[in-house]
Protein backbone atom coordinates (compact mmCIF):
# COMPACT_ATOMS: atom_id res chain seq x y z
CA UNK A 1 0.00 0.00 0.00
CA UNK A 2 1.31 3.51 -1.18
CA UNK A 3 -0.33 6.61 0.59
CA UNK A 4 -0.57 9.52 -1.45
CA UNK A 5 3.36 10.87 -1.61
CA UNK A 6 3.86 7.42 -2.94
CA UNK A 7 5.03 6.41 0.51
CA UNK A 8 5.66 2.61 1.24
CA UNK A 9 3.05 2.19 4.21
CA UNK A 10 4.01 -0.64 5.40
CA UNK A 11 8.04 -0.78 4.94
CA UNK A 12 7.50 3.21 6.55
CA UNK A 13 5.79 1.59 9.62
CA UNK A 14 7.85 -1.56 10.04
CA UNK A 15 11.41 0.70 9.66
CA UNK A 16 9.81 2.93 12.72
CA UNK A 17 8.97 -0.56 14.61
CA UNK A 18 12.80 -1.79 14.11
CA UNK A 19 14.37 1.35 14.87
CA UNK A 20 12.59 1.05 18.21
CA UNK A 21 13.39 -2.50 18.75
CA UNK A 22 15.48 -3.51 21.97
CA UNK A 23 18.48 -4.82 20.40
CA UNK A 24 18.15 -8.52 22.51
CA UNK A 25 15.22 -8.82 20.75
CA UNK A 26 16.64 -8.17 17.09
CA UNK A 27 19.39 -10.31 17.99
CA UNK A 28 17.06 -13.38 19.13
CA UNK A 29 15.90 -13.23 15.46
CA UNK A 30 18.92 -12.52 13.71
CA UNK A 31 22.13 -14.27 15.49
CA UNK A 32 21.24 -17.21 12.98
CA UNK A 33 20.16 -15.98 10.09
CA UNK A 34 22.25 -16.68 6.66
CA UNK A 35 21.95 -14.22 4.11
CA UNK A 36 24.90 -12.94 2.59
CA UNK A 37 24.75 -9.54 2.01
CA UNK A 38 27.42 -6.45 1.09
CA UNK A 39 27.62 -3.34 2.55
CA UNK A 40 26.62 -0.05 0.76
CA UNK A 41 26.74 1.81 3.33
CA UNK A 42 28.71 0.42 6.46
CA UNK A 43 27.03 1.53 10.01
CA UNK A 44 28.01 4.39 11.53
CA UNK A 45 27.41 6.74 14.11
CA UNK A 46 26.53 10.12 14.31
CA UNK A 47 24.09 13.06 15.09
CA UNK A 48 20.68 14.26 13.76
CA UNK A 49 19.42 17.71 15.15
CA UNK A 50 16.42 17.18 16.36
CA UNK A 51 14.14 20.63 15.80
CA UNK A 52 10.58 21.51 17.36
CA UNK A 53 7.85 24.17 16.37
CA UNK A 54 8.11 27.42 18.26
CA UNK A 55 4.90 27.51 20.58
CA UNK A 56 4.24 23.88 19.51
CA UNK A 57 2.64 25.02 16.33
CA UNK A 58 4.59 27.89 14.75
CA UNK A 59 8.08 27.80 12.52
CA UNK A 60 10.80 25.30 12.89
CA UNK A 61 13.87 25.64 15.71
CA UNK A 62 16.99 23.45 16.66
CA UNK A 63 16.52 21.97 19.76
CA UNK A 64 19.82 19.84 20.48
CA UNK A 65 21.37 16.90 18.33
CA UNK A 66 20.46 12.98 19.05
CA UNK A 67 23.03 10.26 18.28
CA UNK A 68 21.81 7.95 15.51
CA UNK A 69 23.47 5.02 14.12
CA UNK A 70 23.24 4.23 10.25
CA UNK A 71 23.72 1.73 7.41
CA UNK A 72 22.64 0.57 3.72
CA UNK A 73 23.14 -2.95 2.58
CA UNK A 74 22.30 -5.12 -0.70
CA UNK A 75 21.23 -8.70 0.02
CA UNK A 76 22.38 -11.36 -3.02
CA UNK A 77 18.60 -10.75 -4.61
CA UNK A 78 19.45 -7.49 -5.06
CA UNK A 79 16.83 -5.89 -2.24
CA UNK A 80 18.86 -3.34 -0.31
CA UNK A 81 18.17 -3.06 3.71
CA UNK A 82 18.38 0.64 5.10
CA UNK A 83 18.75 1.57 8.87
CA UNK A 84 18.50 4.86 10.89
CA UNK A 85 18.24 4.00 14.50
CA UNK A 86 18.28 5.70 17.29
CA UNK A 87 21.77 5.47 19.68
CA UNK A 88 25.04 4.01 18.74
CA UNK A 89 24.72 0.92 18.22
CA UNK A 90 26.14 -0.42 15.19
CA UNK A 91 24.83 -3.70 15.50
CA UNK A 92 21.01 -2.89 16.16
CA UNK A 93 21.39 -0.83 12.69
CA UNK A 94 22.81 -3.86 10.92
CA UNK A 95 19.87 -6.42 12.29
CA UNK A 96 17.62 -3.91 11.02
CA UNK A 97 18.73 -2.83 7.60
CA UNK A 98 18.71 -6.82 7.25
CA UNK A 99 14.79 -7.26 8.45
CA UNK A 100 13.96 -4.04 6.28
CA UNK A 101 15.19 -5.85 3.14
CA UNK A 102 13.94 -9.38 3.46
CA UNK A 103 10.62 -7.63 4.65
CA UNK A 104 10.70 -6.02 1.16
CA UNK A 105 10.27 -10.37 0.21
CA UNK A 106 6.57 -10.64 -0.37
CA UNK A 107 7.00 -14.81 -0.28
CA UNK A 108 8.75 -13.91 3.63
CA UNK A 109 6.86 -11.52 4.94
CA UNK A 110 4.35 -12.81 6.54
CA UNK A 111 6.20 -15.14 8.42
CA UNK A 112 8.70 -12.27 9.18
CA UNK A 113 5.79 -10.20 9.94
CA UNK A 114 4.41 -12.86 12.76
CA UNK A 115 8.01 -13.51 13.80
CA UNK A 116 9.79 -9.93 14.50
CA UNK A 117 6.91 -7.12 13.38
CA UNK A 118 4.21 -9.00 16.12
CA UNK A 119 6.33 -8.58 19.49
CA UNK A 120 7.75 -5.06 18.84
CA UNK A 121 3.95 -3.80 17.56
CA UNK A 122 2.99 -5.79 21.00
CA UNK A 123 5.99 -4.70 23.11
CA UNK A 124 5.41 -0.79 22.00
CA UNK A 125 1.66 -0.73 23.23
CA UNK A 126 2.50 -2.46 26.46
CA UNK A 127 5.07 0.46 27.16
CA UNK A 128 2.53 3.06 25.74
CA UNK A 129 -0.49 1.58 27.74
CA UNK A 130 1.61 1.30 31.17
CA UNK A 131 2.74 5.17 31.13
CA UNK A 132 -0.78 5.90 30.31
CA UNK A 133 -1.80 3.94 33.31
CA UNK A 134 0.60 5.83 35.18
CA UNK A 135 -0.81 9.25 34.09
CA UNK A 136 -4.15 7.85 34.96
CA UNK A 137 -3.50 7.40 38.29
CA UNK A 138 -2.01 10.79 39.24
CA UNK A 139 -5.04 12.51 37.18
CA UNK A 140 -7.08 15.07 39.31
CA UNK A 141 -10.31 14.59 40.07
CA UNK A 142 -11.68 18.27 41.59
CA UNK A 143 -14.46 18.80 43.93
CA UNK A 144 -16.32 21.46 44.29
CA UNK A 145 -17.55 22.59 47.58
CA UNK A 146 -21.23 23.65 47.54
CA UNK A 147 -21.15 27.50 49.07
CA UNK A 148 -24.86 27.53 50.40
CA UNK A 149 -27.81 29.28 48.59
CA UNK A 150 -26.15 31.71 45.94
CA UNK B 1 47.14 36.91 27.64
CA UNK B 2 49.07 33.49 28.84
CA UNK B 3 52.10 32.13 27.13
CA UNK B 4 53.04 28.78 26.81
CA UNK B 5 54.92 27.36 29.38
CA UNK B 6 57.28 23.62 29.22
CA UNK B 7 57.55 21.57 32.31
CA UNK B 8 55.17 19.80 34.22
CA UNK B 9 54.19 16.98 32.62
CA UNK B 10 55.21 14.16 35.55
CA UNK B 11 52.98 16.63 37.61
CA UNK B 12 50.14 16.93 35.11
CA UNK B 13 50.31 12.95 34.63
CA UNK B 14 50.55 12.47 38.40
CA UNK B 15 47.18 14.74 38.33
CA UNK B 16 45.58 12.28 36.40
CA UNK B 17 46.15 9.68 38.73
CA UNK B 18 44.89 11.47 41.50
CA UNK B 19 41.67 12.30 39.74
CA UNK B 20 40.86 8.69 38.59
CA UNK B 21 41.43 7.88 42.05
CA UNK B 22 39.23 10.54 43.88
CA UNK B 23 36.66 9.81 40.92
CA UNK B 24 36.38 5.80 42.26
CA UNK B 25 36.70 6.81 45.99
CA UNK B 26 37.27 4.16 48.67
CA UNK B 27 37.20 0.80 46.61
CA UNK B 28 35.72 -1.17 49.36
CA UNK B 29 32.41 0.33 48.23
CA UNK B 30 31.15 -0.94 44.81
CA UNK B 31 31.63 0.78 41.96
CA UNK B 32 28.84 3.00 39.88
CA UNK B 33 27.22 1.45 36.82
CA UNK B 34 26.30 3.78 33.92
CA UNK B 35 23.02 2.02 34.42
CA UNK B 36 22.69 2.96 37.91
CA UNK B 37 23.49 6.50 36.86
CA UNK B 38 21.14 6.32 33.70
CA UNK B 39 18.00 5.04 36.15
CA UNK B 40 18.61 6.13 39.50
CA UNK B 41 19.89 9.86 38.75
CA UNK B 42 17.60 10.37 35.54
CA UNK B 43 17.15 14.00 36.57
CA UNK B 44 21.15 15.13 36.32
CA UNK B 45 21.08 12.44 32.75
CA UNK B 46 18.39 14.99 31.68
CA UNK B 47 20.25 18.12 32.45
CA UNK B 48 23.59 16.74 31.04
CA UNK B 49 21.61 15.81 27.75
CA UNK B 50 19.84 19.00 27.61
CA UNK B 51 22.43 21.81 28.06
CA UNK B 52 25.47 19.24 26.37
CA UNK B 53 23.27 19.40 23.48
CA UNK B 54 23.22 15.36 22.81
CA UNK B 55 20.18 13.39 23.79
CA UNK B 56 21.49 9.96 24.77
CA UNK B 57 21.12 8.59 27.96
CA UNK B 58 24.02 6.29 28.31
CA UNK B 59 26.49 8.85 26.70
CA UNK B 60 25.41 11.44 29.29
CA UNK B 61 25.78 8.90 32.36
CA UNK B 62 29.52 8.23 31.38
CA UNK B 63 30.25 11.81 31.19
CA UNK B 64 28.36 12.27 34.73
CA UNK B 65 30.34 8.92 35.93
CA UNK B 66 34.00 10.67 34.28
CA UNK B 67 33.12 14.52 36.05
CA UNK B 68 32.56 12.87 39.29
CA UNK B 69 28.91 14.34 39.17
CA UNK B 70 30.04 17.69 38.21
CA UNK B 71 27.33 18.83 35.66
CA UNK B 72 28.70 21.23 33.81
CA UNK B 73 32.04 19.11 33.82
CA UNK B 74 30.00 16.79 32.01
CA UNK B 75 28.29 18.85 29.97
CA UNK B 76 31.82 20.33 28.58
CA UNK B 77 32.77 15.98 28.29
CA UNK B 78 29.01 15.80 26.06
CA UNK B 79 29.92 18.40 23.72
CA UNK B 80 33.35 17.73 23.07
CA UNK B 81 32.55 14.28 22.11
CA UNK B 82 29.25 15.66 20.14
CA UNK B 83 32.54 17.30 17.85
CA UNK B 84 33.74 14.05 16.89
CA UNK B 85 30.54 12.98 15.69
CA UNK B 86 29.31 13.01 11.63
CA UNK B 87 25.94 15.24 11.18
CA UNK B 88 23.47 13.05 9.35
CA UNK B 89 20.87 15.95 8.86
CA UNK B 90 17.64 17.48 10.45
CA UNK B 91 14.80 15.82 11.99
CA UNK B 92 11.31 16.67 10.87
CA UNK B 93 9.86 18.79 13.96
CA UNK B 94 8.65 16.66 16.65
CA UNK B 95 5.07 17.13 17.27
CA UNK B 96 4.74 18.15 20.59
CA UNK B 97 1.13 18.32 20.57
CA UNK B 98 0.88 14.42 19.80
CA UNK B 99 3.10 13.82 22.81
CA UNK B 100 2.20 10.47 25.20
CA UNK B 101 1.86 12.37 28.27
CA UNK B 102 3.71 11.42 31.80
CA UNK B 103 2.55 14.83 33.10
CA UNK B 104 0.42 17.83 32.16
CA UNK B 105 -0.63 20.69 34.43
CA UNK B 106 -2.19 23.72 33.93
CA UNK B 107 -1.63 26.63 35.85
CA UNK B 108 -4.53 28.47 33.91
CA UNK B 109 -7.26 26.30 33.40
CA UNK B 110 -8.75 23.66 36.04
CA UNK B 111 -11.13 21.71 33.45
CA UNK B 112 -8.87 21.10 30.56
CA UNK B 113 -9.53 18.59 27.97
CA UNK B 114 -7.30 15.26 29.05
CA UNK B 115 -7.20 16.59 33.05
CA UNK B 116 -4.58 17.98 35.33
CA UNK B 117 -2.00 14.83 35.44
CA UNK B 118 0.36 14.91 38.00
CA UNK B 119 2.97 12.43 36.56
CA UNK B 120 6.26 11.74 38.98
CA UNK B 121 6.72 15.15 40.22
CA UNK B 122 8.47 16.47 43.28
CA UNK B 123 5.89 19.45 43.45
CA UNK B 124 3.79 17.98 46.38
CA UNK B 125 6.28 16.47 48.94
CA UNK B 126 7.56 17.85 51.80
CA UNK B 127 10.78 18.25 51.28
CA UNK B 128 11.68 16.63 54.18
CA UNK B 129 14.78 14.05 53.78
CA UNK B 130 13.16 10.97 53.72
CA UNK B 131 15.92 8.11 56.00
CA UNK B 132 13.86 5.43 54.64
CA UNK B 133 16.17 6.20 51.11
CA UNK B 134 19.26 5.46 53.40
CA UNK B 135 18.67 1.61 53.27
CA UNK B 136 17.99 -0.20 50.74
CA UNK B 137 14.66 0.45 49.27
CA UNK B 138 12.09 -1.83 47.88
CA UNK B 139 9.97 -1.32 44.51
CA UNK B 140 7.40 0.71 45.00
CA UNK B 141 3.46 -0.75 44.61
CA UNK B 142 0.86 0.80 42.53
CA UNK B 143 -2.67 0.50 43.11
CA UNK B 144 -4.27 -1.13 40.44
CA UNK B 145 -6.43 0.48 37.63
CA UNK B 146 -8.51 -0.30 34.65
CA UNK B 147 -8.35 2.68 32.10
CA UNK B 148 -9.32 2.27 28.52
CA UNK B 149 -6.93 4.19 26.24
CA UNK B 150 -8.70 7.30 25.38
CA UNK B 151 -8.28 8.86 22.21
CA UNK B 152 -6.84 12.67 22.05
CA UNK B 153 -6.63 13.04 25.77
CA UNK B 154 -3.63 15.55 24.66
CA UNK B 155 -4.64 18.51 22.86
CA UNK B 156 -3.20 21.71 23.67
CA UNK B 157 -4.20 24.09 26.39
CA UNK B 158 -2.91 26.54 24.14
CA UNK B 159 -5.97 25.99 21.63
CA UNK B 160 -8.90 26.93 23.95
CA UNK B 161 -8.43 30.30 23.84
CA UNK B 162 -7.17 30.18 20.55
CA UNK B 163 -10.28 30.75 18.29
CA UNK B 164 -10.91 34.02 19.73
CA UNK B 165 -7.55 35.31 19.39
CA UNK B 166 -7.53 36.29 23.37
CA UNK B 167 -4.06 34.19 22.31
CA UNK B 168 -1.61 35.19 20.53
CA UNK B 169 -1.98 32.17 17.71
CA UNK B 170 1.72 30.63 16.43
CA UNK B 171 1.14 29.54 13.16
CA UNK B 172 4.31 28.41 10.48
CA UNK B 173 5.23 31.47 8.52
CA UNK B 174 4.76 31.51 5.05
CA UNK B 175 6.98 28.69 3.54
CA UNK B 176 8.08 27.38 6.56
CA UNK B 177 11.36 28.87 6.84
CA UNK B 178 14.85 27.02 7.83
CA UNK B 179 15.64 27.82 11.02
CA UNK B 180 19.55 29.30 10.84
CA UNK B 181 21.53 26.69 13.30
CA UNK B 182 23.93 28.29 15.55
CA UNK B 183 26.47 25.30 16.08
CA UNK B 184 26.64 26.21 11.97
CA UNK B 185 26.75 29.95 11.69
CA UNK B 186 27.18 32.14 14.78
CA UNK B 187 24.89 34.45 15.84
CA UNK B 188 24.14 37.68 14.88
CA UNK B 189 22.24 40.76 16.38
CA UNK B 190 19.54 41.38 16.45
CA UNK B 191 18.63 37.44 16.17
CA UNK B 192 15.38 35.23 15.25
CA UNK B 193 13.47 33.93 17.84
CA UNK B 194 14.51 30.37 16.03
CA UNK B 195 17.88 31.04 17.16
CA UNK B 196 17.02 32.44 20.45
CA UNK B 197 15.43 29.19 21.15
CA UNK B 198 18.19 27.33 20.23
CA UNK B 199 20.40 28.98 22.33
CA UNK B 200 18.32 28.90 25.59
CA UNK B 201 17.59 25.17 25.29
CA UNK B 202 21.08 24.52 25.67
CA UNK B 203 21.89 27.47 27.79
CA UNK B 204 22.62 27.00 31.72
CA UNK B 205 19.53 26.57 33.53
CA UNK B 206 21.34 27.95 36.70
CA UNK B 207 21.35 30.98 34.28
CA UNK B 208 17.94 31.07 32.50
CA UNK B 209 16.53 30.22 36.11
CA UNK B 210 18.13 33.49 37.43
CA UNK B 211 17.41 35.75 34.15
CA UNK B 212 13.45 34.51 34.44
CA UNK B 213 13.59 34.97 37.98
CA UNK B 214 14.68 38.59 36.91
CA UNK B 215 11.59 39.24 34.88
CA UNK B 216 9.25 38.30 37.68
CA UNK B 217 10.81 41.16 40.02
CA UNK B 218 10.10 43.63 37.78
CA UNK B 219 13.25 43.54 35.49
CA UNK B 220 10.89 43.83 32.62
CA UNK B 221 6.94 43.78 33.09
CA UNK B 222 5.51 40.88 31.99
CA UNK B 223 3.20 38.64 34.65
CA UNK B 224 3.32 35.21 33.31
CA UNK B 225 0.79 32.36 34.05
CA UNK B 226 2.04 28.37 33.18
CA UNK B 227 -0.41 27.97 30.76
CA UNK B 228 0.55 24.30 29.97
CA UNK B 229 3.17 22.41 31.26
CA UNK B 230 3.96 18.67 29.41
CA UNK B 231 6.36 16.11 29.89
CA UNK B 232 6.12 12.61 28.15
CA UNK B 233 7.47 11.39 25.19
CA UNK B 234 7.65 11.67 21.33
CA UNK B 235 8.45 9.84 18.36
CA UNK B 236 10.91 11.97 16.55
CA UNK B 237 11.13 11.38 12.52
CA UNK B 238 13.93 11.46 9.71
CA UNK B 239 13.56 11.42 5.80
CA UNK B 240 16.58 9.41 4.82
CA UNK B 241 18.35 10.45 1.85
CA UNK B 242 18.40 6.61 0.82
CA UNK B 243 14.74 6.85 0.92
CA UNK B 244 13.01 10.43 0.50
CA UNK B 245 9.90 9.87 2.85
CA UNK B 246 10.10 10.19 6.81
CA UNK B 247 10.76 7.19 8.95
CA UNK B 248 10.52 7.04 12.85
CA UNK B 249 14.39 6.75 14.16
CA UNK B 250 13.48 6.69 17.99
CA UNK B 251 11.49 8.34 20.91
CA UNK B 252 12.47 11.37 22.88
CA UNK B 253 11.17 12.24 26.15
CA UNK B 254 10.59 15.97 26.12
CA UNK B 255 9.25 18.80 28.56
CA UNK B 256 7.49 21.60 27.44
CA UNK B 257 6.19 24.90 28.76
CA UNK B 258 3.71 27.61 27.07
CA UNK B 259 3.77 30.26 29.34
CA UNK B 260 1.56 33.41 29.04
CA UNK B 261 1.81 36.75 29.60
CA UNK B 262 -0.53 39.99 29.63
CA UNK B 263 -0.15 42.48 26.77
CA UNK B 264 -1.80 45.46 26.89
CA UNK B 265 -1.66 45.74 23.14
CA UNK B 266 0.40 48.40 20.45
CA UNK B 267 -0.72 50.07 17.06
CA UNK B 268 -0.75 46.71 15.40
CA UNK B 269 -1.91 44.23 17.68
CA UNK B 270 -5.03 43.78 20.18
CA UNK B 271 -4.62 43.18 23.51
CA UNK B 272 -4.04 39.67 24.14
CA UNK B 273 -1.92 37.33 25.67
CA UNK B 274 1.42 36.58 24.33
CA UNK B 275 3.94 33.84 24.65
CA UNK B 276 7.14 32.58 25.86
CA UNK B 277 8.13 29.15 24.93
CA UNK B 278 10.35 26.37 26.47
CA UNK B 279 11.62 22.48 25.59
CA UNK B 280 14.12 20.45 27.28
CA UNK B 281 15.12 17.03 26.65
CA UNK B 282 14.01 14.94 29.55
CA UNK B 283 12.09 15.67 32.05
CA UNK B 284 13.57 19.44 33.17
CA UNK B 285 10.76 21.26 33.88
CA UNK B 286 12.90 24.24 35.89
CA UNK B 287 14.68 24.84 32.60
CA UNK B 288 11.61 24.62 30.16
CA UNK B 289 9.85 27.44 32.40
CA UNK B 290 12.95 29.52 32.38
CA UNK B 291 13.72 29.31 29.26
CA UNK B 292 9.30 30.33 28.09
CA UNK B 293 10.34 32.99 30.62
CA UNK B 294 13.01 34.55 28.83
CA UNK B 295 11.92 33.68 25.71
CA UNK B 296 9.30 35.96 26.35
CA UNK B 297 11.13 38.98 27.71
CA UNK B 298 13.50 38.20 24.77
CA UNK B 299 10.15 39.35 22.63
CA UNK B 300 10.30 43.14 24.03
CA UNK B 301 11.46 44.34 20.54
CA UNK B 302 9.46 42.42 18.35
CA UNK B 303 6.35 43.35 20.44
CA UNK B 304 7.01 47.16 20.79
CA UNK B 305 8.37 47.03 24.69
CA UNK B 306 10.75 49.37 25.77
CA UNK B 307 14.25 47.06 26.34
CA UNK B 308 15.06 48.46 29.86
CA UNK B 309 15.97 45.20 31.74
CA UNK B 310 19.05 42.69 31.18
CA UNK B 311 16.67 39.60 30.37
CA UNK B 312 15.12 41.79 27.39
CA UNK B 313 18.59 42.27 26.08
CA UNK B 314 19.36 39.82 23.58
CA UNK B 315 23.48 40.26 23.40
CA UNK B 316 23.32 40.04 27.11
CA UNK B 317 21.12 36.78 27.32
CA UNK B 318 22.49 35.20 24.71
CA UNK B 319 26.18 35.55 25.05
CA UNK B 320 26.23 34.56 28.27
CA UNK B 321 23.63 31.89 28.31
CA UNK B 322 26.28 28.76 27.31
CA UNK B 323 27.87 27.07 30.82
CA UNK B 324 30.74 25.61 28.35
CA UNK B 325 31.67 29.23 27.00
CA UNK B 326 31.49 30.98 30.29
CA UNK B 327 33.01 28.29 32.17
CA UNK B 328 35.83 27.80 30.06
CA UNK B 329 36.71 31.75 30.41
CA UNK B 330 36.48 32.42 33.64
CA UNK B 331 38.23 29.01 34.43
CA UNK B 332 41.04 30.01 31.82
CA UNK B 333 42.18 32.57 34.29
CA UNK B 334 44.09 29.66 36.05
CA UNK B 335 46.33 28.78 33.28
CA UNK B 336 49.42 30.74 33.50
CA UNK B 337 49.70 34.38 33.03
CA UNK B 338 53.00 34.92 34.25
CA UNK B 339 54.28 37.01 31.67
CA UNK B 340 51.37 39.86 31.57
CA UNK B 341 51.48 40.16 35.20
CA UNK B 342 55.11 40.51 35.43
CA UNK B 343 54.94 43.21 33.43
CA UNK B 344 51.69 44.35 35.04
CA UNK B 345 53.93 44.03 38.45
CA UNK B 346 56.50 46.50 36.71
CA UNK B 347 53.78 49.02 36.11
CA UNK B 348 52.54 49.16 39.36
CA UNK B 349 56.07 49.61 40.78
CA UNK B 350 56.92 52.14 38.54
CA UNK B 351 54.02 54.08 39.31
CA UNK B 352 54.40 53.74 42.78
CA UNK B 353 57.74 55.30 42.64
CA UNK B 354 56.73 58.12 40.63
CA UNK B 355 54.52 58.74 43.80
CA UNK B 356 56.89 58.24 45.93
CA UNK B 357 59.00 61.22 44.67
CA UNK B 358 56.27 63.47 43.93
CA UNK B 359 55.17 63.39 47.90
CA UNK B 360 59.31 63.78 48.10
CA UNK B 361 59.39 66.63 46.08
CA UNK B 362 56.74 68.52 47.94
CA UNK B 363 57.89 67.78 51.35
Amino acid sequence: MYDSAGTDIARREWLGLLAQAPLDMLEAWGKDRQEEYVWLRRPESGLAMVRARIGATGDRFNVGEMTVTRCTLRLANGRHGVAYVQGRSTRHAELAALADALLQEPTIRETLDRQLLQPLRARIAAKRAAIHQDAHLTKVDFFTVSRGDE
Amino acid sequence: MYVAVKGGERAIANSHLLVSEARRGDPAIPELTLAQIEKQLRLAVDRVMTEGSVYDRELAALAIKQAAGDAVEAIFLLRAYRATLPRFGYTEPVDTLSMQLRRRISATFKDLPGGQVLGPTYDYTQRLLDFSLAADGAAVAKPEINTAMAENESSSVMALLGHEELIEPQPISAGDPEPNDITRTPLTFPTSRAERLQNLARGDEGYLLAMAYSTQRGYANNHPFAGEIRFGTVEVEMIPEELGFPIVVGELELTECQMVNQFTGSKTKPPQFTRGYGVAFGHSERKAMAMSLVDRALRAEELGEAVVAPAQMQEFVLSHADNLEASGFVQHLKLPHYVDFQSELELVRKMRQVQADQVGAAS
